[in-house]
Formats: structure tokens, C-alpha cells, sequence
């Protein structure tokens, strides 16, 4: 399997967000805003790449019927240090993302990578994989984040765009997030 | 049996009928309408056009260009959704422009997005009316005083709806009865006047296009429900803490949407169950829940969110209770 | 692909442990590492929400009144300069509203900073805005045993939010609380 393959795959071809459909919940519940999406993208994307790294490595000494929780105790470290480490040095950002940082760990992606692909795959392209997955998810958590906080509240990353306008209040709420991530589903899916 | 086939006749509707149905329900909101401009002026006739003319472009730009097919315009349809929606939202000027959103959503989402009229599970107009209401709650909750007939500038003043103020906890004195049934109250465009709503749901009952048993469940089950709260100890409950005054159960359906809803959006076919015991659960689930959300919910007037809700559960009700002449 | 071990009883144990103790350790070095920063941020959160609602100040002593924490400020020359109460209740629209209200010696309102809210995006989360000093519904100056701080569709002479007149009441509710606790500090 060739490097640019597994980027293409993790970006484009088998987009977690848009192709596999995995992780609705995050994909849902953090976008409300375009930070919260790409911080929830990047903080899942370490733990991606982290957990397969580790995972490939440990591959041959898991036996294959403990692997599942093998597997999960290994995510699960990865998602308490992010975790530990965002509530000391970025404790705004961890008030705002809250609970869903700890819900990475049964986010599908992670599992799904390192079952899928990290546990059949060498250190170095388990990493790329992880990194590039993670980079899938995180720009389509920024994209859904970027047209809810812009129809929600007329701003993109906080700036105003449109001044003035109080924005359609229902894409900042749970409702606009499964709008909005269909009509995106069908213009990616459309444009692929 | 198979589970696919629970229609009623006729299996194939032509567009001829289709189009003729939808013409006709046009007609039967005229007299809302006019009364409507009697009463809120320039607004009311400004909003119904901005809000016919956005639903039928929509669905014409989407028809042609996204999903590439002949359009159906002209069958009325969405007509009847952009009356509809325009009557369902304050005559107030912002409404003007706003509404243009609504009708892109009622539209888009509602009702294109299933594949077009008669493939939808949401009354549509309905759909883009509660994304109003959720997007923009102050504009959707500011209401202009009715005073007289004919106004020309209704934004100076903003009044109160008979239950908004209900929902405060206080009672809408200077609200007759007489006022309530004629249309001289607070309240969206198209839902003051009973009288009006009346004399098109009896076109409609007349050319048989819809059937008794929704509007009667519906109003029938608000109204007992009513009584049941209005003949707690002096027409008052406590609600979270706060007294609140209950409205009498002629009240109870003389103000807000329940006229409206009752004759012309739970009666929507394409939404509505088939069969007659069907129609009549679901009026009396839409009548019971609009009270509930009224007496109990965050907002005074729940007739759009229980039709909204009971349009969710009527392909469960189809599949419990099948037209008669298929059932096996 | 190398060769898998096999799924032997002693194999499963062995892995499984292994691989918890290293987690476990690791999480435990990083909790030891962290929990200082961790502490501080806390801190300064607190520190940041009391300077935003009270005049300069020198130093802070805490006490706790009426079950609430307040935080009694004084200035270099160790006079008392007001205090800043945390206080909160459940009648927001959508739940636990948690405010710092700071009050000057008179009794006061000086400033307020929402501490932990649940309002509807754009209707009762304005009140982080509403009630401040150019806010449509300033409380800002106003001492509550003087004037009716309530909304005025209650009589009172406070603004409510537009469309939000639950998260204005339950507001002025907290308001109300602390500047009872306040004068029970008796400063």
C-alpha cells in the first residue's frame, strides 16, 4: 500500500464524516461553532494517531480474542491524557468541548481504525493512517461548523461576517446540526 | 399482506385531480386571506405574495436544476404552502423578508428534499413555519394591535396574543368571544378569524376533499381537554410555580392556531393518515398535544409542533388501522 | 504480517495486564504533572470572574455566608472595597443559572459575570450582555434594597429580555439572593 493512498483514503475516498459515517455523535453535538468543530477534529486526531501507532506496534503480542478491550484501554489512555492536558493548559476550550472529549473513546473512528487497519498494517502507515483520518474528520467537523456558525450567528471563527444580523438560531441548535450535516452529505457525496 | 400496499384509492392519482384538490383548497383559503388583509392591511397582502411567489420559485429553480424534471408548478401545491405559511406568521414588516426563508425551507427541506408533493412526512408549510418560530423567536413573537379595518401602518405598536398573555400567567380582559370568532385578536395572519377558516373548511367538506373526522377529533379532543383544565377550582392551576389562568374551552379554540390547523394543515393528505379511525386518532392526538404544549411547554401555542408530531406517527397509525376496503 | 500470539488463558492475562499497568502508570504521571496547572487555571478563572465584577483590589479573603462562597475584597491600605458572591438557582429556562455578583460597600451592584449558564443560544444567553452598564436592561449601579429589581412586566424597573422574560426573572432572582447574602456579610 503506497503512502499517498492512505491520505487520499483518510481525506477523500473513505472520509469518516462524509463516506463511512462514523462518529455522528461528535460530528453533531461539537460543531456548533468552527473552533469547537476543528479543536474536536485535532484533539480525535491525536488520539487516532497515537492509538494506531501503539496499536500496530502491539499487534503481535495481543492475542486475538482480548484485542477489543486491549484496544480500548490503549484509546482510552490516549483520550485521558488529551483530556488532562486541554483542562490544564486550554481551559476555555475543554468548557466548551466538555463531555465530548471524553466520549473520543467510543467515538467508531478510533475503534474502527485500529481494528480495520492498525492491527493488519506497519507503525508508519498505521500513523499516516491515523493522522489523515483524523485530518478527514477534523475538516468535515470544521466545514459543518463553519456554515452552522455562520447561518446560526453571522460569524465564521468568532469575526463577523454578516453585521448586524442575529443569524437563524436554529443552526446553532441540535436541529441545525442534522440539517446541515445532510445537505453537506449530499453536496460532498455529490461532488466526489 | 403486503405492507407496501396500504394506499387508498385511487392507487394512480392523476395530475389532473391533484391539481384540481390543490386549486381547490386555493380557493377555500381566499376568505382567510381577505379577512386577513381586512385586518392587518398592506403587511398581510405584501407577506402572502413575497411567500407564494418564494414557494413556487423554489421549487421551480429546484425542480429544473437540481433535480432535473418537469416542473409541477403549476399544480397548486405550492400555492397552497406559501398561503399557508404566510398565514401562519405575524404581520409585522419584518415578516416581509423573512418569510422568503421560510419558504425555502418549507420548500427545500420539507418538502423537496423527499422527492416532492406526496412523498413528504411534514406538512411542509408547517416546517418552515417552526424554523421560523425556533430561528427567530422575537420577530415570530411580536404582534401587531389590531385596531379597525384596514390599517396602513401596523409597527408602532406590538400587542399580545389572547394567549400570550394566558401563558404569563395574566387574562385577556378586553377579548370577546365575538372578537375571537371574527378575527379581531392578536395573532398570525392567518389563524384570527374563525369565521373565515369555517367558510373554506365547508367548501372543502362540501367538494368533499377533506373529511370530517380530522377537524372534529381535533377541535372536539382540545375542547374537552380545556373544559377538564378550566373546571379546576376557580379556572386557575398552578403551573411551575406560577398561578396561571386557564382559558375557556371556547376560548381555548376560538384564539391561536387550532381553527387553522385543524381545517387546513392536519387535514393535508399527503400527511395525514387514510383510513377514518386513522384520522381520528390522529386529530384527538394533534388536539390533545397542542393543549399540552400550551398549558405545560416553553411556548403558548403548540398547534404546529402537534401536527408536526402526530405527521411523524401517521405511518404508525396507517400500518395499525388500514382502509377498509383493503383490509384483509 | 508477523505472527499473532495465541489466544492461551496465561497470553491474555499476560497482555491485558501489561498493557493496563503501563496505562496506568502513564495516566498516573501525567495526572501528577498536570494537576498543578489544572489547580491554577481553575484559579485564575475564579480570580478573572472576581476582578471583572469588582473595583481594583489588593488582596481577597473568602468566607462562606448563607451556603454561598463570597469573596471579600480589600484595597493596599487594607480597607474593605466591596464583595463578589457566587450565587445561583434552577428557574432559567434551561436550568442551573450560576452567577458572580459583585456588590460595592454601599450594598451596590458594580458588576456580574455569568459563571455557568444552559439559556437558548441568542435569546437567554444575551443575559451575559443585557443586564451589564450599556445593556437594554442595566442593573449596573442599582442598589437592589432600593430599587425593584425585578422585569417590569412584574412591576419592577428592570428590561427584560426580549423574548426571554424566564432567564430575566430567574436573573434577578440570583441578584435578589445575593444581595440578601450580602447583607448578611455585614460589611
Amino acid at each position: 500500500m503506497k503512502a499517498v493512498d492512505i491520505i487520499r483514503n483518510g481525506l477523500v475516498k473513505e472520509n469518516p464524516t462524509w463516506v463511512l459515517i462514523l462518529g455522528m455523535c461528535p460530528t453533531l453535538a461539537t460543531t456548533t461553532s468552527a473552533v469547537n468543530g476543528m479543536s474536536m477534529g485535532l484533539a480525535t486526531t491525536f488520539v487516532l494517531m497515537m492509538s494506531n501507532i501503539v496499536i500496530s506496534l502491539l499487534k503481535s503480542v495481543i492475542p486475538d480474542k482480548v484485542r477489543i478491550p486491549a484496544f480500548i484501554v490503549v484509546i482510552a489512555s490516549f483520550v485521558t491524557i488529551v483530556e488532562m492536558v486541554m483542562k490544564a493548559y486550554l481551559p476555555s476550550l475543554y468548557d466548551s468541548l466538555g463531555l465530548f472529549i471524553s466520549l473520543i473513546v467510543v467515538n467508531c473512528i478510533v475503534l474502527g481504525r485500529a481494528e480495520a487497519f492498525a492491527s493488519k498494517n506497519n507503525a508508519w502507515h498505521s500513523c499516516l493512517d491515523g493522522i489523515f483520518m483524523g485530518l478527514g474528520f477534523t475538516w468535515a467537523l470544521t466545514l459543518v461548523g463553519i456554515v452552522r456558525e455562520l447561518l446560526g450567528t453571522g460569524c465564521i471563527f468568532g469575526h463577523s461576517i454578516i453585521g448586524g444580523a442575529d443569524g437563524m438560531l436554529l443552526f446553532i441548535l441540535p436541529p441545525g446540526g442534522f440539517l446541515v450535516l445532510g445537505l453537506l452529505m449530499a453536496a460532498v457525496n455529490r461532488l466526489r | 399482506m403486503n405492507i407496501l400496499n396500504i394506499s387508498g384509492s385511487p392507487h394512480v392519482h392523476s395530475d389532473e385531480s391533484t391539481r384540481r384538490i390543490m386549486w381547490r383548497v386555493n380557493m377555500a383559503l381566499i376568505p382567510t386571506l381577505l379577512v386577513s388583509i381586512a385586518f392587518f392591511g398592506l403587511n398581510a397582502l405584501l407577506i402572502s405574495l413575497v411567500s407564494v411567489a418564494c414557494c413556487c420559485l423554489f421549487q421551480w429553480m429546484i425542480e429544473k436544476w437540481i433535480m432535473k424534471v418537469p416542473s409541477t408548478v403549476s399544480d397548486g401545491s405550492a400555492v397552497v404552502t406559501g398561503l399557508l405559511l404566510a398565514f401562519n406568521v405575524p404581520a409585522t414588516a419584518n415578516m416581509i423578508w423573512l418569510v422568503a426563508i421560510g419558504a425555502l425551507v418549507a420548500i427545500g427541506i420539507g418538502k423537496m428534499s423527499f422527492g416532492g408533493l406526496g412523498k413528504n412526512p411534514f406538512n411542509p408549510a408547517l416546517v418552515g413555519r417552526v424554523f421560523m418560530l425556533i430561528s427567530f423567536p422575537v420577530q415570530m413573537t411580536t404582534w401587531p394591535v389590531v385596531n379597525g379595518i384596514f390599517p396602513m401602518n401596523l409597527d408602532v405598536v406590538t400587542g399580545a396574543t389572547p394567549l400570550g398573555v394566558f401563558k404569563e400567567g395574566g387574562f385577556p380582559e378586553d377579548v370577546t368571544l365575538m372578537d375571537a370568532f371574527l378575527g379581531h385578536i392578536g395573532g398570525s395572519l392567518g389563524e384570527v378569524s374563525a369565521l373565515a377558516i369555517l367558510l373554506g373548511a365547508a367548501y372543502l367538506l362540501w367538494k368533499k376533499i377533506i373529511s370530517w373526522h380530522i377537524p372534529v377529533a381535533f377541535i372536539g379532543t382540545a375542547a374537552l381537554f380545556s373544559l377538564i383544565l378550566w373546571l379546576q377550582p376557580d379556572h386557575t392551576m398552578m403551573i411551575k410555580g406560577v398561578l396561571h389562568h386557564m382559558p375557556d374551552p371556547l376560548t381555548a379554540i376560538l384564539t391561536g392556531g387550532v381553527m387553522l390547523g385543524a381545517c387546513f394543515m392536519a387535514t393535508d393528505m399527503v400527511t395525514s393518515p387514510m383510513s377514518k379511525a386513522g384520522q381520528l386518532i390522529f386529530g384527538a392526538g394533534c388536539g390533545l398535544l397542542t393543549i399540552i404544549i400550551r398549558i405545560w411547554g416553553a411556548y403558548p401555542e403548540g398547534v404546529s409542533f402537534a401536527i408536526l408530531l402526530m405527521n411523524a406517527v401517521t405511518p404508525l397509525i396507517n400500518r395499525g388501522f388500514h382502509p377498509k376496503r383493503f383490509a384483509n | 504480517m508477523a505472527k499473532k500470539a495465541p489466544s492461551t488463558l496465561l497470553n491474555m492475562l499476560l497482555s491485558l495486564t501489561a498493557i493496563a499497568l503501563v496505562a496506568a502508570a502513564a495516566l498516573a504521571a501525567l495526572n501528577g504533572a498536570t494537576a498543578e496547572p489544572i489547580a491554577k487555571a481553575q484559579q485564575a478563572k475564579v480570580e478573572s470572574a472576581i476582578s471583572a465584577v469588582l473595583p481594583s483590589f489588593a488582596r481577597i479573603e473568602d468566607k462562606t455566608v448563607d451556603g454561598c462562597v463570597c469573596h471579600v475584597a480589600y484595597n493596599e491600605a487594607d480597607e474593605c472595597v466591596g464583595a463578589a458572591i457566587e450565587a445561583g438557582n434552577d428557574k432559567g429556562f434551561g436550568g442551573h443559572l450560576q452567577l458572580m455578583v459583585g456588590f460595592d460597600t454601599n450594598g451596590v451592584v458594580y458588576g456580574y459575570k455569568i459563571l455557568e449558564t444552559h439559556e437558548t443560544p441568542g435569546l437567554g444567553a444575551k443575559a451575559d450582555l443585557w443586564f451589564q452598564k450599556d445593556g437594554k436592561g442595566s442593573i449596573i449601579g442599582k442598589d437592589p434594597a432600593s430599587a425593584n429589581l425585578t422585569v417590569s412586566k412584574d412591576g419592577g424597573e428592570v428590561d427584560a429580555i426580549t423574548g426571554s422574560t424566564i432567564t430575566s426573572r430567574a436573573f434577578l432572582t440570583v441578584i435578589s439572593d445575593a444581595a440578601n447574602t450580602f447583607q448578611h456579610l455585614n460589611i
